[in-house]
Formats: C-alpha cells, sequence, structure tokens
C-alpha cells in the first residue's frame, strides 16, 4: 500500500504544484491582480492533457495491483508479526516473456521513428513504420498468449496458488490496456491511409498513439521487473 | 429569524438531550477507565465548539440578517483571525489526540501476566479454548473442523490435548486477572464485543487477533457480533460470566479436554437399544412419532441434535417453562438416561432406524411457503436436511404438527426462554419472521416438498 | 506547441445546435442536457434507496408490527441502500450532475472538451445503474454484505446474493468506474483546459474548485475499488485465493487456501475515504458559494478556502485505515492514522469558520437556498465532530460497529451533502428551467427535513455509546443492557423517518409542478456574480454564450464591493470608474 501511497502523494503533489504555478498566493480581489484578461490554461492540447491525465488513473490502477501484489504475498502486517503467505508458490517465468519484452521494446522505438516522419512530413514512411509497430505490437500480444499457455500447461498451474493468479491478471490487464491501444492505433492508421487527409491532422494523433505505447512499455518493464524478481 | 431561533433551540435541545437522556456508557466492568475518560474529553472539547461555533451562527443571522439599507461588509479575508482560528483549533485537537494515543499505547501493549484464552467464531454462534494445564494452546485449523472436530484441532498436536474446550457460547473469567483474548474465525469476519468491557476486536478468518483486558467486576454480560457475518448476525449471541477465582476454578474443571472429546464421540447402537424400550412407548417402535402421545419422529434427526435436546430436558434447559407441558412430560424420561455415555448410545440406536414419511397434517401455500423458508434456508440448509455447523436440526421428513407447535413456542417465548438455551433464543428471533399461524402452515407445507 | 491549432478546432463544433429530438435529447452531446439526464436517473434511484431505508426503518421501529421485511432483505437493504446513495446518487449527482452543469457555465466555455466521451459516461452509468438494478431479479437477489462488501462474507453462504447477487454488484461498480473515470477526465482537462479568458485559477468560483478536487480524488481511488471488485470477482468465479482465506463455510472447508481478507479491506477503504471527500468537497464549494449569494457577501478567506480544499484532498489519502482500528491490522498503524486523521480536520474546521464569517457582517437573505446552506453548516459542524470521536483511535474502540457510527456517517455524509444538494437544486432552478419554484413548499421542504433528519440522528449518537450495535434487524429483549426507552426512541426515529421520505415527495412535486406552471424567472433572479447567471438565454442554449465568449475581469465574490452602486458586480464586468475595485481590508474610510 505505501507504493500506491507513495503515488498518491506524487500525483497531488503534482496537481499542487500545477496549481501552485498558476498563482495561487494571487489576491484574486485586487485589481492588479490581473488588470487585463489573458489567456489562461496550459498551451498543449486538450487531448494532451486528456491523454496524460488517463496515464495518470492507469498508473494508479497498476500501482494499486502490485500493492495487493506484496501485501498478498508477504501477509503484510496484521496482528503479531507479518509472515510469508504459505500458498504462495513461485512459478518460473516462461523464457519466451523475454522475447515479447523485445517485442515490445521494438514497437515503441517504431512509433517513435513513425512520429518522427511524420513530423517530416514523410507519408509513405509514415504508414510503413505505423504498420509495423501495430504489427511489432500484435506480435507482442500473441507471444502472450504462448506464454499463458505455457503456464496453463505446467504443474504448478491452479488457480489458488496467489502467484498464477497474479501472473495472468497483471499480465491480462496490461494486455487489455494495449488491445485498446491497437484499437486507437487503428483508428490512426486507417486516417494515414486516407488520400484526402492533411498530414497536420495525422500528427496529433501519431504523437499521442506514439505516448501511450511508451507509457505501456514501462509498465510492462515495471511489470516484468517485478514478476522476474519474485 | 426563524432559523436563528431553530438553530438556538437546536442547540439547547442537544445540550440537554447530553445531560437528560437515560443512554450514556453502560457502567464499566474493565480496566478500561481510561477510554471512557478520553470519551469524556473528547466531549467536552467538542461540545464547547458545537455550542460555541452555532450560537456564533444564530447571532450573525439575526445581527445580519437582511433589512432596508442593510449593506454587507466587503472583507476578502482576514489573515491574523484565520491563523487565530488554526491555532486554538489545533490546540483542541491535540487535547484530544494526546490522551487518545496514550491510551492506545497501553491496548497494543499486553501485560506479560495475561493469561490466554481464545474466542472462536463461526455462523452464528460463539465457543471457547482455554490453553488447559500446559498453558499453550494446540494447533488448529480451519479444514481440520468437522463436526466430530468442531474446534478444528490438530489431533496429532501434544500441545492440544490438554486444552480445554467450551462448546457453548458461555464463557467464563475470573475477576482481575488480566486476560490476552485471542480472536479467531471459522467461516466469515466477526467481532467479539462486549460493550460493558469497552474494548472488542474484529476476528478474521486465516488471523489470529487479539485484545487484552482485565475484568473488574463479577456478573454476567452479553457478547455481541459487531462485524456483519450474515443473515443472522443479529442473532449471534453469547455470555460472558465474571466469577471469583474459585468459582472460575470451579467452572473450568467441568469443562472437557479436547483429548476427552476425542475419547467420547461414539456411541454403542445394541446399548442403545436396550435404554430405547422406554422412548419406543411413545415415539414408537421406529422411533415414526406419535401424534396423539404428542411425540414427534425421531428417526433421520441428526444426531447431534437428539445429543443436545435430552441433555437439555435432563438440566432442565428444556421444560423449564409452565406453558411447555409436553416438555415437562420428557424430563423424567430423558433423566432416566443416567450418563453422557447412556445419551449418546440411545441416539446412536436411534441413527440405525429406518427412515419412514410421517403423515400430512399441517395444510398451507407452499408457493408463499418456498419464499418464507429463504429465511430458514440460511441454517437449516436449502434441502431442509439440518446443518450442524449453524447448530440447525434436521426439518424435512420431520412431524409437521411438531414443528408446527415449535415454531409457535419459540415465538411465545415458551421456548428458548431459557438463560442456557442460546440456540433457542437465536430461534426465537427467527420464528418471529413467520407473522402468524397461515405463515407456519405455510412454510411446514413447503417443507414438506424437500 | 506545435499542434495548438489542431487542438483548437475541437470547439468548433459545438456551435451547431442539434436539431432532432433525439440528438437533442437522447443522444446529446451537450454537458446541461447530459447533467440533466445524470440527476434525472441518479434521483430515481435514490428514490428507490429511499423506500428501502423506510422499509428497514418499519422493522426496526416497529418489529411485531411490520412484518414486512425477513432478516435477508434487512440486509440486501441495507447494502442497496449505502451503496446506491453513496456512489449512484450522490457521487454521480455531484459530479455527473452538477460537475456536468457548472463546470462549463461557471467557467466561460461552451462545453466539456470531450463532448462525445462525456455521452459515453452518462451511457456507462445508466448501464451501471440498470445492471444494479438486475441484482434484484436474479436467483438469490441482490447481495446482503453490507455495502463495504467485506469478504469472505460477501461470497459465501449464509449471506443473501453470495453467489448471483454479489456478481452484479462488483460489476456494476466496475461499470461505473469506466463511467466516472471519462467523466473526471472530462472535466479536469475541462477545468485546466477550457477556461475562458481572465479565468485565472483564483479566479473560479469555490463550486468549480470542489468538483475539480473531486474528480481528481476519484480518478485516483476509484482505481482501487476497481482492483478489488476484479479480484473479488476471480475469487468468487474461477476459484482464485485473493482475498478468501481457508474456511470452513457451514461446517464444509472450500478449496480456497491463504487468502487475505484483510487485503480487501485495505483497498477498499483506499478508495472508500477518499469517496468521502469525493462526496463532500463538491459540497463544500457549492455552500459556499450560495452562502456568498444569499448573504451578499465575498466568501471569507477565498484563498484559505482553496487551500484547505487542497490540503483535505492530499490527507484523504492518508487517513484510510481509519475505518479499520478494529479489524485486526497492525495495531501499531493506529497511531499514524489517527494522528493523520485529527490533522485533517483542522483544514475542515477552518472551511467551517470561513462559511460563519462570511454570514458575519453579511446582509443574510433568507431565501430557500440560504436556509439549505445553513442548515448544511449545522448538520455539518455536528458530523464533523462526531468525526472527532472516531477518527481517534481509543475513543473508536468502544463506539465502532454501533449506532454512534451510523449517526456520524448519516450526518457527515448524509444529510449534509443531502441538504446542499437541495440548495443547490433551488439555487440553480431558476436557471436549469427558466422558472421559480414554489417558494413557500421549498421552505416547507426545508424545515421538515431538516428538523426531521436531525431527530432521526441524534439520539442514535447516544443508542451507539450505550452500545446498541448496528447492522441489526432486531433487538431481541435477551440483550440486557438495551433499556425499552431504546425500543421506544426506535419507533419516533421511524416515524420520523417517514415523514422525512414523504417530504421528499413535495420535493419532487414542487419541481416538476414549477417546471410547467412557476412564474418565468430572470436570467438572474439572485443577483449573482458567477458567469453561469451571465448567459445571454435562460435556460443557456447550447453552446452557452451565443457568439462570443465572456471575458473575466474579477474574481467571483465581488458582493456589496464599497463604491459600486448595486450589491454586486458580475464576473465578466471590466473595472471602470464607475465600479471600483475592492480593497484588501475593506470599506475606505
Amino acid at each position: 500500500m505505501s507504493l500506491t501511497v507513495a503515488y498518491a502523494a506524487l500525483a497531488t503533489g503534482i496537481v499542487v504544484w500545477a496549481i501552485l504555478v498558476m498563482k495561487l498566493r494571487s489576491k484574486p480581489w485586487e485589481a492588479t491582480a490581473a488588470a487585463a484578461p489573458q489567456a489562461t490554461g496550459f498551451s498543449v492540447s486538450a487531448k494532451r492533457i486528456g491523454l496524460w491525465i488517463f496515464l495518470a488513473v492507469v498508473t494508479s490502477l497498476f500501482c494499486l495491483f502490485l500493492s495487493a501484489y506484496y501485501m498478498r504475498m508477504g501477509q503484510h502486517a496484521g496482528h503479531g508479526s507479518p509472515m510469508a503467505a504459505g500458498d504462495w508458490k513461485a512459478i518460473r517465468d516462461p523464457t519466451i516473456l523475454w522475447f515479447n519484452t523485445v517485442l515490445l521494446i521494438l514497437g515503441s522505438i517504431t512509433m517513435q521513428s513513425a512520429r518522427a516522419s511524420v513530423a517530416r512530413s514523410e507519408v509513405q514512411q509514415t504508414r510503413v513504420r505505423l504498420f509495423a509497430a501495430g504489427l511489432l505490437t500484435f506480435a507482442f500480444l500473441v507471444g502472450q498468449w504462448l506464454a499463458w499457455r505455457e503456464i496453463r500447461y505446467s504443474e504448478l498451474f491452479t488457480p489458488l496458488n496467489p502467484a498464477v493468479a497474479f501472473f495472468y491478471v497483471l499480465t491480462i490487464v496490461h494486455a487489455l490496456h494495449l488491445l485498446g491501444g491497437l484499437v486507437v492505433w487503428g483508428r490512426t492508421f486507417a486516417r494515414a491511409l486516407r488520400k484526402d487527409v492533411e498530414l497536420i491532422d495525422v500528427r496529433l494523433s501519431v504523437e499521442l498513439t506514439s505516448v501511450y505505447w511508451h507509457y505501456l512499455l514501462l509498465v510492462w518493464l515495471g511489470l516484468f521487473a517485478v514478476l522476474l524478481s519474485t | 429569524m426563524l432559523i436563528a431561533i431553530a438553530l438556538i433551540v437546536l442547540v439547547v435541545a442537544t445540550v440537554l438531550f447530553h445531560f437528560l437522556s437515560p443512554w450514556y456508557f453502560t457502567p464499566i466492568a474493565s480496566n478500561w477507565d481510561t477510554v471512557d475518560s478520553t470519551v469524556d474529553v473528547t466531549f467536552w472539547v467538542t461540545g464547547v465548539v458545537f455550542v460555541a461555533v452555532n450560537l456564533f451562527l444564530a447571532y450573525c443571522i439575526i445581527r445580519y440578517r437582511h433589512r432596508q439599507g442593510n449593506k454587507a461588509h466587503y472583507e476578502p479575508e482576514n489573515k491574523k483571525l484565520e491563523w487565530w482560528l488554526t491555532g486554538i483549533t489545533s490546540v483542541g485537537i491535540a487535547a484530544m489526540l494526546a490522551p487518545g494515543l496514550s491510551v492506545w499505547a497501553k491496548f497494543v501493549t499486553v501485560p506479560e501476566d495475561a493469561s490466554e484464552v481464545e474466542v472462536l467464531g463461526q455462523q452464528w454462534a460463539w465457543t471457547y479454548r482455554f490453553p488447559g494445564k500446559d498453558g499453550e494452546l494446540g494447533a488448529s485449523h480451519a479444514h481440520l473442523i468437522s463436526v466430530d472436530n468442531p474446534f478444528g484441532m490438530d489431533p496429532n498436536d501434544a500441545v492440544g490435548q490438554d486444552d480445554v474446550l467450551v462448546a457453548n457460547p458461555q464463557l467464563h473469567l475470573p475477576i482481575d486477572k488480566p486476560v490476552k483474548v485471542l480472536l479467531r474465525a471459522k467461516d466469515v469476519n466477526h467481532q467479539f464485543a462486549v460493550p460493558q468491557f469497552r474494548v472488542k476486536m474484529d476476528m478474521v478468518p486465516g488471523m489470529v487477533t487479539h485484545f487484552w483486558f482485565t475484568p473488574t467486576r463479577t456478573g454476567e454480560f452479553d457478547v455481541l457480533c459487531e462485524q456483519l457475518c450474515g443473515m443472522a448476525h443479529f442473532a449471534m449471541r453469547g455470555r460472558v460470566v465474571v466469577n471469583t477465582q474459585e468459582d472460575f476454578d470451579k467452572w473450568l474443571d467441568a469443562q472437557p479436554t479436547f483429548e476427552q472429546t476425542l475419547a467420547a464421540t461414539k456411541g454403542d447402537p445394541a446399548a442403545g437399544q436396550a435404554l430405547f424400550t422406554a422412548c419406543s412407548a411413545c415415539h414408537g417402535a421406529k422411533g415414526e412419532g406419535n401424534r396423539e402421545l404428542n411425540a414427534p419422529k425421531l428417526s433421520g434427526q441428526s444426531d447431534w441434535y437428539l445429543v443436545r435436546q435430552l441433555q437439555s430436558f435432563k438440566a432442565g434447559v428444556r421444560g423449564s417453562n409452565d406453558q411447555d407441558a409436553f416438555a415437562k412430560q420428557m424430563i423424567p424420561f430423558a433423566s432416566m438416561l443416567s450418563d453422557d455415555a447412556a445419551v449418546r448410545n440411545v441416539v446412536a440406536y436411534i441413527k440405525t432406524l429406518p427412515e419412514v414419511r410421517p403423515p400430512a397434517s399441517v395444510v398451507g401455500d407452499p408457493v408463499r411457503g418456498k419464499e418464507l423458508y429463504e429465511t430458514c434456508s440460511s441454517c437449516h440448509g436449502d434441502t431442509g436436511k439440518g446443518i450442524w455447523a449453524t447448530n440447525a436440526p434436521r426439518l424435512s421428513n420431520m412431524s409437521d404438527w411438531y414443528m408446527a407447535r415449535q415454531l409457535q413456542h419459540f415465538r411465545d417465548g415458551v421456548r428458548g426462554g431459557h438463560p442456557q438455551d442460546f440456540h433457542g433464543a437465536q430461534m426465537r428471533s427467527m420464528a418471529k419472521v413467520l407473522a402468524d399461524d397461515q405463515a407456519v402452515a405455510d412454510v411446514l407445507d413447503y417443507i414438506r416438498t424437500l | 506547441m506545435a499542434f495548438v491549432a489542431i487542438a483548437d478546432r475541437d470547439h468548433e463544433h459545438a456551435l451547431h445546435d442539434p436539431q432532432s429530438f433525439i440528438r437533442k435529447y437522447i443522444w446529446s452531446q451537450d454537458h446541461k442536457v447530459i447533467a440533466i439526464q445524470y440527476a434525472l436517473v441518479a434521483t430515481a434511484i435514490g428514490l428507490v434507496a429511499l423506500t428501502m431505508s423506510v422499509l428497514m426503518r418499519l422493522q426496526l421501529g416497529f418489529p411485531d408490527t411490520f412484518n414486512i421485511i425477513a432478516p435477508q432483505e434487512y440486509y440486501q437493504y441495507i447494502t442497496m441502500h449505502g451503496m446506491i446513495m453513496v456512489i449512484y446518487l450522490l457521487t454521480a449527482l455531484f459530479l455527473g450532475g452538477f460537475g456536468n452543469y457548472l463546470i462549463p457555465l461557471m467557467l466561460g466555455s461552451r462545453d466539456m472538451v470531450f463532448p462525445y466521451m462525456n455521452m459515453l459516461s452518462f451511457w456507462f452509468y445508466l448501464l451501471a445503474v440498470l445492471v444494479l438494478v438486475a441484482g434484484f431479479f436474479v436467483p438469490g437477489g441482490p447481495t446482503g454484505a453490507g455495502w463495504t462488501l467485506y469478504p469472505p462474507q460477501a461470497v459465501l453462504p449464509g449471506t443473501p446474493g453470495a453467489t448471483w447477487g454479489i456478481i452484479c454488484m462488483l460489476a456494476s461498480l466496475a461499470i461505473f468506474i469506466v463511467a466516472f473515470t471519462m467523466g473526471g477526465l472530462n472535466y479536469v482537462t475541462t477545468v485546466l483546459q477550457a477556461r475562458c479568458r481572465g479565468m485565472t485559477f483564483m479566479r473560479m468560483p469555490l463550486s468549480v474548485w470542489g468538483i475539480f478536487m473531486a474528480s481528481i480524488l476519484g480518478l485516483l481511488a476509484f482505481p482501487a475499488l476497481f482492483v478489488s471488485a476484479i479480484m473479488m470477482t476471480l475469487d468468487s468465479v474461477i476459484g482464485t485465493s485473493f482475498f478468501m482465506p481457508a474456511v470452513a463455510s457451514m461446517g464444509e472447508k472450500t478449496v480456497h487456501t491463504g487468502g487475505s481478507p484483510l487485503l480487501f479491506q485495505h483497498l477498499f477503504w483506499f478508495f472508500g475515504h477518499p469517496e468521502v471527500y469525493i462526496v463532500a468537497l463538491p459540497a463544500f464549494g457549492i455552500v459556499s458559494d450560495l452562502l456568498s449569494t444569499h448573504a451578499r457577501r465575498n466568501i471569507f478567506g477565498y484563498r484559505m478556502m482553496v487551500w484547505a480544499i487542497l490540503a483535505i484532498g492530499c490527507l484523504s489519502f492518508v487517513v484510510w485505515a481509519h475505518h479499520m482500528y478494529v479489524s485486526g491490522m497492525n495495531p501499531y498503524f493506529g497511531f499514524f492514522f489517527a494522528t493523520t486523521t485529527l490533522i485533517i480536520a483542522v483544514p475542515t474546521a477552518i472551511k467551517v469558520y470561513n462559511w460563519v464569517l462570511t454570514i458575519w457582517r453579511g446582509d443574510v437573505h433568507l431565501t430557500v437556498p440560504m436556509l439549505f446552506a445553513i442548515g448544511f453548516i449545522f448538520t455539518f459542524i455536528n458530523g464533523g465532530l462526531t468525526g472527532l470521536f472516531l477518527g481517534n483511535v481509543t475513543v473508536d474502540v468502544p463506539l465502532s460497529g454501533t449506532y454512534f457510527v451510523v449517526a456520524h456517517f448519516h450526518m457527515v455524509m448524509g444529510v449534509s451533502p443531502i441538504l446542499v444538494v437541495f440548495g443547490a437544486i433551488y439555487h440553480w432552478y431558476p436557471k436549469i428551467t427558466g422558472r421559480m419554484f414554489d417558494e413557500a413548499l421549498g421552505k416547507f421542504h426545508f424545515w421538515m427535513t431538516f428538523i426531521g433528519a436531525y431527530a432521526i440522528f441524534l439520539p442514535m449518537h447516544y443508542m451507539g455509546i450505550l452500545g446498541v450495535p448496528r447492522r441489526y434487524y432486531g433487538y431481541s429483549d435477551a440483550i440486557q443492557f438495551i433499556p425499552p426507552s431504546v425500543h421506544e426512541a426506535n419507533e419516533w426515529i421511524s416515524i420520523s423517518a417517514m415523514i422525512v421520505a414523504a417530504t421528499q415527495l413535495v420535493f419532487l412535486y414542487n419541481l416538476i409542478h414549477s417546471y410547467f406552471r412557476g412564474p418565468v424567472a430572470d436570467g438572474n433572479p439572485w443577483r449573482a456574480t458567477t458567469l453561469e447567471w451571465q448567459t445571454p438565454q435562460t435556460p443557456p442554449k447550447h453552446g452557452n454564450w451565443g457568439k462570443d465568449l465572456p471575458e473575466v475581469h474579477r474574481w467571483a465574490y465581488d458582493y456589496s464591493v464599497p463604491g459600486a452602486p448595486e450589491d454586486f458586480i458580475p464576473q465578466n464586468v471590466p473595472h471602470s470608474e464607475k465600479t471600483p475595485v475592492g480593497r484588501e481590508h475593506g470599506v475606505p474610510t
């Protein structure tokens, strides 16, 4: 839980800081505080802000899952001394996860390069790289599916083992977020393919998609590290 | 204007209610009078704030209410005033927090000389365990729980053999001895709470929680469950009896150890057959029951239930009410069974009797009965076969006229009124669900279909 | 930033007024229509929960006379009543209803920044409510595990609705959280992004501050409920062992081996405590605006109020375990959580002082919204002070699990926010409908609700101190320490509860009747300063502001400014010689 508390503290800290930047100490009733009306708000698009707030929510979700993971593993402190959970049988993480990680990293890099090409207004390159990024991500999901199969048929598999249950929950929740990302990716790609659309309109979509991809890569690296270390 | 007067009246009424209402803490029976004084401090601090702020609010409404030509005073803030108020509030908060934390420090430190007792909660009853001569509780696990081992004790653990088991909801404790209460739950969360002791703690399955106190007053105190634990949460009742040391020792010696309960579980049907001849005069040779003689069907009934009822008759717990004539009749017959072994033998014999279908005598609306039975099913099971863990006997295929009469008795307090009849008392609160004779008939007609 | 130009196009569509009835009122993307949709659904489901409370009171007050509900139904109603009131009524109404309606209007924007997502938010909310209601029709009925849904009880036999009902509940909560996240993203982004020219953060009305902070809390806290809902569903459906320990349920051992029920409690209350403030902060904000408008005085200590909202929001994440003092968690946590909990009382107390000080030296118009606001101050003082009992770990031990807790949270989280809801509805009713409500009926509604609610909950505090346990279907005479006077009081409480419940029908009648027959209201009947009262039309049309967005020149509280011709100066009035600006410490001598 301390992980989540730290995150919540950080998030509210950012909010407070952001508001501080907004001159919270000004005395709004004084005419001099803002004699002339000025443009307000951050100079970024609403969609971008929206995406970042959404990422904050998803971070909260994964922090809570990981808090639950550690608390369940260590049978967090109740009355008496905390003791490790007796029914937690650590599983051997499937080797294919390493391969999947490489795929996701490549997907993220390709997405970044698509973003670079759209900034340079290279239509054809944007399409190719965008497509490749989607393909790599799809391959990652297939790889994850293979990993789930592998554990499904290993002798340690039982839903009663919290190590197994958490493995599935964490990876599936991550995969669902990627799947949602792929839907957005599909829309972006379709838009990039259209002839009547100016590239400038695709730019924001590609940029936001790439931010989301990098974020989910980070989440995966975090999850993978936790899974490997326990 | 009216609202200002209303505020003043409400403040006065609240203060009067505080001092005049008959409800305040029950007379304390433990060492935790510091808890009470912390509450008193909190009452004084918050009470002053409550009165002061609300009266000031009422004053402001009266003084600054809208009248022709009134104008509000423009004053965005007053730093000095705000800091003063913050400061005073912080002092008040500290005045409440400091005693609170210091008492809590005592609460979390269990005295070295505290003796241990385990409270075991289940849906919806209490049982207790003392560590026995060696002063140590034996190992236990929820998966070992069965009808013969309701405490879930590990039979291979030598430490647990001398543990004293109290298989009913009444706990005795010696006065003036600090006691560490270890709390265990079989199925769901419960809470062991005695208002007179002030302190309490949840019981969580899979954990052993604890708290400590010293009883300072002899007497009987109600044990309540204060953590929602299912349908009969409100009927989960127990009792703590605080005795002098001698009375307590006498009581404790009379309770069986785990070893003794292990040795005494089995009855002998052959020996029981001879004893049953006395019963068969009324209940029939096959225990099929006889309505004319007011004798219910016995065959097929849960054995643990028959044992408990026979013991209740013998001890005068059942049949103590003068209006319960037929139960009174049963007392001398039950007393013919000289000891617990005889009781178990005769019950073992009844268990061998063949199942017969009792004749129907109560007619109702089984469709409505089905709805009403939903309440009953929580303890007696969906098919009315009875569940030992909830202390609920079998209902299906038993004499319906008998059950109708018992439900009547429970509702009227004829049965279940004896202070030692804990499970009967539980049934009393439950029987109230059946509002009238029609409801009883409906539910019994439905039970017949099970 | 290179993409600003693209972003600005987002707002273009807002000017197209939808024509067809369906686009206008059903699949609407207009924040005002969505707000009303939210409010109507919340009110409807709230009435269901109100009816349940009446049935429960009949049982408690007259256990032998009205034999209407069985124990399992009592526990089902107690669960659904709590869950509906906290989540589906109050959270949805304050954020989905008032948040949607007020944020764009008060900030001078045309709509939320993501109108399509806003619409989806409502439809997901409606779906969540329907799944919740579906719980009543599945075998076994809705769950009766208490609104806290503690495992293992929630999914084991002995609890009503432990198979189907609990799944409906968890599914409905998960859908609600999706709906809330879509809404919350909108509210926060709109506040950050779509304020009109001149609307700096410190010029925002406190209503917006409260809703803004509550949305942030919700976005960060609701995932905790989501996580626990997923894990509990898995425990129940496929037999994982996240929360389910080894137990012998009804004498039969279950498959589960070693889960942690306390883990669920931590996750639940990590959501549950911020949830209190998700409901309270919008109420704090709205009541500040009501008091200031109707006392014709600037809100006292605006900056302190903003800081208090921020402080309460941040602190609300580190107090959750005060719900668990006697849960069996590590007892040493008690020191930490008692301290943080009592610290949170300081900013809360400051807010109360500042409300009272707003009335002090004001020009108090005792209108219907003002009565509700004053009523709120009284009930909130009461409920807040009893919070100091329950937050202080030692004092909590004897009081937890008793009627004191029931009285406390109904006072602080039920009656107080609901009084604000009523006050706010009366306050903005002329803007929303363009008509005035019936004042006499409004006052009747206030008096019956305010006095009635206090009569219900004041005695409960003392029953709790006596030790009367909560969540009991009945109190048999076997409990020695409960005197007959408690049973008599229960009758009176039940009668009060029924009167208060019936009074709400008067309120509904007033709203419906006035909508058709009420006198036509002028655009700014309370002579308020904030932007929503300065719209060109009343009720505001699609796009809110006609051709040009408003421009803000002053803070939201320029009431009774010395030297001004009127006792209020709207936010969009520029400074000039005729309307001098207020100085920091009051009147020029």
